[in-house]
């Protein structure tokens, strides 16, 4: 039985995000919780490679307070084919090392697997951090924005990561995580026999004794990070536009635009 | 309002709210265009498959979800709110299924009925021909037997999923001479030689639907494919439309509540002489009538799909008055959103007159509304005697 694990995260649905001022936390009250979106693309990508491999377990993983439970579940319902929730008051106010840690001693007590996934940050947090993390703590290779999977089976994967110049191909042998793209594929409605199979899911609780977690990495004080101060960040800037057709112009204006920039 | 103010399972409102997904974020943003092109939405039959919903109607022995005419109509009514025509890609499988469901023995139902369930195989039912329309039993395709095989020979036309299926219900007669009693039904795969597809027609509304005539050439099909007996197939398509004109009917039903939901929103919006125009009089009693027909058709519809499911002995002249009701009911609601939407409703940047074209077709086919009145009243008569009886 080859195995895939999937990394989700419980998200508040919403753009407009309320901040304590004492704490520079989010406010979660009030608001409906979501999948995180990216993360939707991790469950759809783990259940292709399942059909695509047959005899495959697709194992659906989050760590959050026990409502996350209903995240699983929809998880289920795309059809992973299990999950285990880390729920423990001791988890609470990880930042993302200590998320990360957790997370991988979680995979450390499931033992065998041949993929992990994650989406390539979560909307709330927006750090990106918690799948390379999770790969870190496990001492295997880490893919980012990967958003296109050429080949993969048991122990190899050949996939594009995208950045802003174009993409890499990477090659890789052996055990990998990758966080992916919302251009990696996209995720099916639920079927009804996966919605049935979710609601009749035993889902395990699992706290920080049962994946033997160190309680100096765990919670606030297993914590480093520490917020400062949330803000939006700026909008990033696209390039320059200019067009020959309207403006014949055109070559100086180039021309002038890159020798203010020292480019030539 | 919908199926909300009827008590349903949970099973049933999960397939409810999956077929409303699908409807409001993969059919709403393709509608326009697949009407516009006449495109079959091969990707949206692909995401019935993967949700389950052609299981919906397949017993489980055959990798169904044992579920019956009532759960299929709430599905084929949420799916036509979106698109009268893509809800056909369902519904028209669902017919096509039928005879098999109804008359097919053991053997077949385990070779036909999976590659169905799950979506991989839609089925088409074939009985129409140029002179066989409402007079059903005028069939003129043959079917001769030889060895092991019926060859059949003969033209379908008009045909739902004509171009796209499977597999076809098929009606051809063994014995002109026979008539009525000669009509004889068989399931043809699309491989069978001598089969083969012919024009694709060009529809008034429901063109996202695939409509063709169907060309028998000495098309030898297995004897181990014939439903029934010999000379059944006459009572095998009947028995067909008694369980599926509820389906028809919900498909009119959801053409309905999607024209009112326009006409509803619109006048809302639209301000006219300094005011909504939903605060005149003349424009809110027409969707107050829109929404009392509809409901009313609801009952009758759910009611008449129950009915099947449970077998009742008065389910066909019940279905009948739904989907004559339902459909009548649909064309008008249509007609009069396109109204209330006016110059923008005449508009194709408007959904409403696609709505308007589609809802026509149910008045039509699967026995037109004069049908179906002759289907309740010949029925009445034996109210009658039941009534003298007492």
């Amino acid at each position: 039985m080859k195995k895939v694990i999937v990394f989700i995260k419980q998200v508040p649905d919403t753009s407009e995000l309320k901040i304590d001022p004492v704490t520079n936390t989010m406010i979660r009250e009030g608001v409906p919780s979501i999948i995180n979106p990216f993360d939707m693309y991790a469950i759809e990508e783990a259940v292709r490679i399942k059909e695509k491999w047959g005899d495959t377990e697709v194992t659906v993983i989050t760590m959050g307070p026990p409502q996350a439970d209903a995240a699983l579940r929809e998880a289920i319902s795309m059809g992973c084919d299990n999950a285990v929730l880390l729920s423990d008051r001791k988890f609470a106010a990880s930042d993302t090392w200590a998320t990360s840690y957790v997370l991988s001693k979680a995979v450390g007590k499931i033992g065998e697997y041949d993929v992990l996934l994650a989406g390539k940050q979560a909307t709330d947090g927006d750090t990106a951090q918690v799948g390379p993390g999770i790969a870190t703590w496990l001492g295997i290779p880490c893919i980012t924005y990967v958003n296109n999977i050429e080949e993969i089976k048991p122990g190899y994967v050949k996939l594009h990561r995208m950045h802003d110049e174009g993409y890499d191909v990477i090659e890789i042998e052996g055990k990998f995580l990758l966080t992916v793209l919302k251009e990696l594929n996209e995720p099916r409605i639920a079927s009804f026999r996966g919605k049935m199979n979710a609601k009749k899911a035993e889902i395990p609780v699992w706290t920080a004794e049962d994946i033997g977690a160190d309680p100096a990495k765990i919670g606030f004080m297993g914590s480093p990070t520490r917020v400062v101060k949330a803000f939006s960040p700026p909008v990033k800037q696209g390039g320059i536009k200019i067009s020959a057709e309207e403006d014949p112009s055109v070559p100086e204006k180039l021309k002038s635009y890159l020798r203010e920039k020292l480019i030539i | 309002m919908m199926s909300s103010k009827y008590d349903l399972t949970d099973e049933q409102k999960e397939l409810v709210a999956i077929a409303r997904e699908i409807a409001e974020k993969k059919i709403k943003p393709i509608r326009a265009e697949l009407d516009e092109t006449q495109e079959f939405p091969y990707d949206i039959v692909k995401i019935f498959g993967q949700s389950d919903l052609y299981r919906v109607f397949v017993p489980s022995e055959y990798e169904g979800l044992g579920m019956g005419v009532y759960e299929s109509s709430l599905i084929t009514e949420e799916l036509s709110r979106v698109c009268g025509g893509i809800a056909l890609a369902y519904a028209g499988s669902l017919l096509g299924t039928f005879p098999i469901l109804l008359f097919g023995n053991e053997e077949q139902k385990k070779r036909f009925l999976p590659p169905i369930a799950s979506g991989e195989k839609l089925a088409a039912f074939c009985l129409t021909e140029p002179e066989a329309g409402s007079d059903a039993s005028n069939v003129r395709t043959t079917a001769k037997k030889e060895g092991d095989y019926y060859i059949l020979n003969g033209t379908k036309q008009w045909i739902t999923n004509g171009g796209v299926a499977g597999l076809y219900s098929v009606f051809a007669n063994i014995d002109i001479s026979r008539g009525i009693r000669g009509i004889t039904a068989f399931v043809v795969d699309r491989d069978t030689p001598g089969f083969s597809i012919g024009k694709k027609e060009n529809k008034l509304g429901i063109r996202a639907s695939n409509t063709t005539e169907l060309i028998f050439n000495n098309c030898k099909v297995p004897a181990a494919n014939m439903l029934a007996k010999e000379g059944q197939g006459f009572k095998v398509a009947m028995k067909t439309f008694d369980m599926s004109r509820p389906g028809v009917a919900a498909q009119a039903l959801g053409i309905a509540q999607g024209a009112y939901e326009e006409a509803l929103k619109y006048a809302h919006e639209r301000k006219q002489f300094g005011q909504t125009i939903y605060s005149f009089q003349a424009v809110r009693f027409m969707i107050a009538d829109m929404a009392m027909k509809i409901e009313a058709a609801r009952a009758l519809v759910y009611q008449s799909a129950k009915l099947a499911d449970a077998k009742d002995p008065d389910s066909g002249p019940y279905s009948a008055m739904a989907k004559a009701f339902a459909s009548d009911v649909a064309m008008e609601v249509t007609v009069n959103a396109v109204q209330v939407l006016a110059g923008y409703g005449y508009m194709k940047e408007y959904p409403v007159e696609k709505m308007m074209r589609d809802a026509k077709i149910t008045q039509i086919y699967e026995g037109t509304n004069q049908i179906q009145r002759e289907v309740i009243a010949t029925h009445l008569t034996k109210e009658l005697s039941r009534l003298e009886k007492k």
